[in-house]
């Protein structure tokens, strides 16, 4: 099972932040997160495994709080 | 009232039961005779039970309601005897189109594999089904179904279930071996039993909005919008039904007043606004309703079992409420009639909660999938929803994303305790668990198909070909088998026909395709145990009377 890469991968990593700041230049608030949800979908199907995504999306909010209970009593 | 439909009405007979002056116990008594209530009623009757069902009402239900029926619901009714009615009347579509905004981003078919007896799906409103099974009922005398009969109060006893029935001449008591609730969402049962149904509640609205309309105005297709500029940017879908009858959702959001927008100067400019002005359209039915996806945590309470929606509920999108809930009862079924027959020990009834627990789980999960990516939460949900939708347009990938309601298809109990774990390396999906598919068969010369072949009893099914005959020793097995306490029958699943004699309880079915041995991955010498309900118990490369035996222990929760 592939294990999301924490260490740098990118051969050349100014060049790929460039990408992602310019990629926004211009935009409005609204245009830009489209643009991001975009990005993400792309590179999500790229990655492919449900597992890396998972470990991800983990580490991309463990500094706020954990979501709240769905689960309520009906 | 609705135009393409007459209501019937069922008599109020007055039961012996009434004037028994104690109260007479049944075997099994069921509350509700809805499609859930009269398919568990069926299926006990082929079992040879007695059952006794309770309805509140005298009619079938009001509305079309639940319109989607799945492959694997109209091959239980196949088994239950009212398949082939549903298949006559019903609409089989097999396209799917997606809109998104002001147009069509793509479509698919669902047209399944070949050599299947029955389509993916068909449309058919609830009250068809209803009547069917009614019909159905009324040629079998084990089942005695009381309309105007409803549960006021229960009570359990070590023995049984102590029921009393409120009825236009007034109460009785009843009693009951087994009680099965089938009684819907809000159920009475559950609550007399002091149980609860918990989950998550939607804050969304949506109006069912049932038109007549010239078949000349759309093709018999699944068409969903997202954002359509015709409904204010909220999601639409549009079925068709027998009858010429086309079932219109629309999304309403949480603040609509139900009341309001169930009324027809409130709805037709609603409609008008998609199918445009010129088309000419007669208002069937309407309905605005709210959904949560929930369950029970236990579908049974001692002698009192749960099925369908008062076990468990989902949102529609999937059509997975009835479609469950009838394989609640294909699970339960042969169950229950095998411990009230003394040959299962009470607690098989306990894998009935985990096996259908877990499809309940299943089911949850995909229609809350599908309900969040309708009708996203969060602004972030939402922007992930419309990128998936744009991006659909031109790339493959954002399709398989695109979520309008993964519909309805059966579990495989993968871990379920009453199936045999592999010791030898199968392909292909008919794992322990697994419910069976279908292929084209022979059957005393006869063109049949595997699906209705099996069911109601246990069953191997033994590959062979002209080259590995069974032996003598494994046909006087197989006739063993087939006369003990339990019966096992047994198929010989050959790709020809074959020149020998078979014991009673052997037959054979002739695979001329090959897709029953390319499916089961049945190498000669393969042999499979099929349970009651079609699901495959376990499997072995090489017949072994002794496994078959203690395989079927296990299915049977020893």
């Amino acid at each position: 099972m592939a294990k999301l890469i924490l260490d740098n991968n990118m051969a050349a990593p100014d060049d790929v932040y460039e990408l992602l700041t310019e990629l926004h230049r211009g935009l409005e608030p609204e245009q830009s997160a489209d643009v991001n949800a975009r990005l993400i979908l792309l590179l999500a199907n790229h990655i492919g495994d449900s597992e890396v995504v998972a470990e991800a999306t983990r580490i991309a909010r463990e500094h706020l709080p954990p979501a709240p209970e769905l689960k309520r009593e009906i | 009232m609705i135009k393409t439909y007459e209501f019937p009405e069922y008599p109020y007979i007055r039961s012996a039961d009434q004037d028994a002056g104690t109260a007479v116990r049944r075997p099994v008594v069921i509350g509700g005779a809805g499609p859930i209530g009269m398919a568990m009623a069926i299926d006990l009757a082929l079992h040879k039970v007695p059952v006794v069902v309770l309805d509140d009402n005298n009619t079938v239900s009001f509305g079309s309601r639940a319109v989607c029926y799945a492959k694997r619901l109209i091959e239980i009714m196949d088994r239950l005897g009212v398949g082939e009615r549903m298949m006559q009347k019903g609409v089989t579509w097999n396209v799917g189109k997606v809109f998104f905004e002001e147009s069509e981003v793509y479509s698919f078919n669902m047209l399944p594999e070949e050599h299947h007896r029955r389509p993916g799906f068909i449309n058919l409103q609830q009250y068809y089904i209803e009547q069917y099974l009614v019909d159905r009922i009324q040629t079998l005398d084990e089942v005695d179904l009381r309309w105007k009969n409803k549960i006021t109060a229960l009570s359990q006893a070590e023995d049984c279930v102590r029921l009393t029935v409120e009825t236009p001449d007034g109460p009785y008591e009843l009693e009951a071996e087994y009680l099965v609730a089938c009684d819907g969402a809000n159920s009475d049962i559950r609550a007399m039993c002091g149980l609860t149904s918990s989950g998550q509640v939607f804050q969304d609205r949506f109006l069912i909005a049932d038109v007549i309309m010239d078949p000349k105005c759309f093709p018999p297709e699944r068409w969903f919008w997202f954002n359509p500029p015709f409904h204010d940017g909220q999601s639409t879908l549009l079925h068709r039904q027998p009858d010429n009858v086309w079932r219109i959702d629309f999304d309403l959001g949480w603040d609509a007043d139900p009341e309001e927008e169930k009324k027809p100067e409130n709805i037709i400019p609603r409609v008008k606004a998609f199918l445009g002005e010129d088309v000419e359209f007669e208002l069937e039915w309407a309905s605005v309703y709210t959904f949560c996806c929930r369950r029970m945590d236990d579908f049974r309470q001692g002698r009192v079992l749960f099925a369908g929606d008062s076990a468990h509920q989902v949102s529609p999108f999937g059509a997975r409420g009835a479609n469950s809930g009838v394989q609640d009862t294909d699970n339960l079924a042969w169950k229950l009639a095998l411990v009230l027959d003394g040959k299962a020990p009470v607690s098989l009834l306990d894998s009935y909660t985990e096996e259908r627990l877990y499809a309940a789980d299943e089911n949850i999960k995909n229609s809350t999938r599908s309900t969040d990516f309708i009708t996203p939460k969060n602004e972030a949900s939402h922007q992930f929803r419309d990128a998936v939708l744009n991006l659909s347009r031109n790339y493959g990938f954002a399709r398989s994303l695109v979520n309008s309601g993964r519909l309805s298809v059966p579990s495989t109990y993968v871990d379920s305790s009453l199936n045999t774990p592999d010791t030898e390396a199968f392909a292909g999906r008919m794992m322990p668990g697994a419910p069976s598919t279908d292929g084209p068969v022979l059957r005393n010369g006869q063109e049949d198909y595997l699906l209705s072949s099996l069911g109601n009893e246990f069953r191997t099914l033994l590959f062979v070909d002209p080259q590995n005959l069974p032996t003598d020793a494994d046909l006087a097995q197989l006739q063993a088998l087939a006369q003990a306490e339990l019966p096992v029958y047994s198929y010989l699943v050959s790709p020809q026909p074959l020149d020998i004699a078979l014991p009673q309880g052997v037959e054979l079915l002739v695979d001329s395709l090959g897709v029953v041995a390319e499916r089961f991955d049945g190498q000669p010498g393969t042999c499979y145990l099929m349970r009651p309900d079609q699901h495959v118990c376990g499997r072995m490369r090489r017949f072994d009377a002794d496994r078959v035996i203690a395989i079927q222990r296990k299915a049977i929760g020893h």
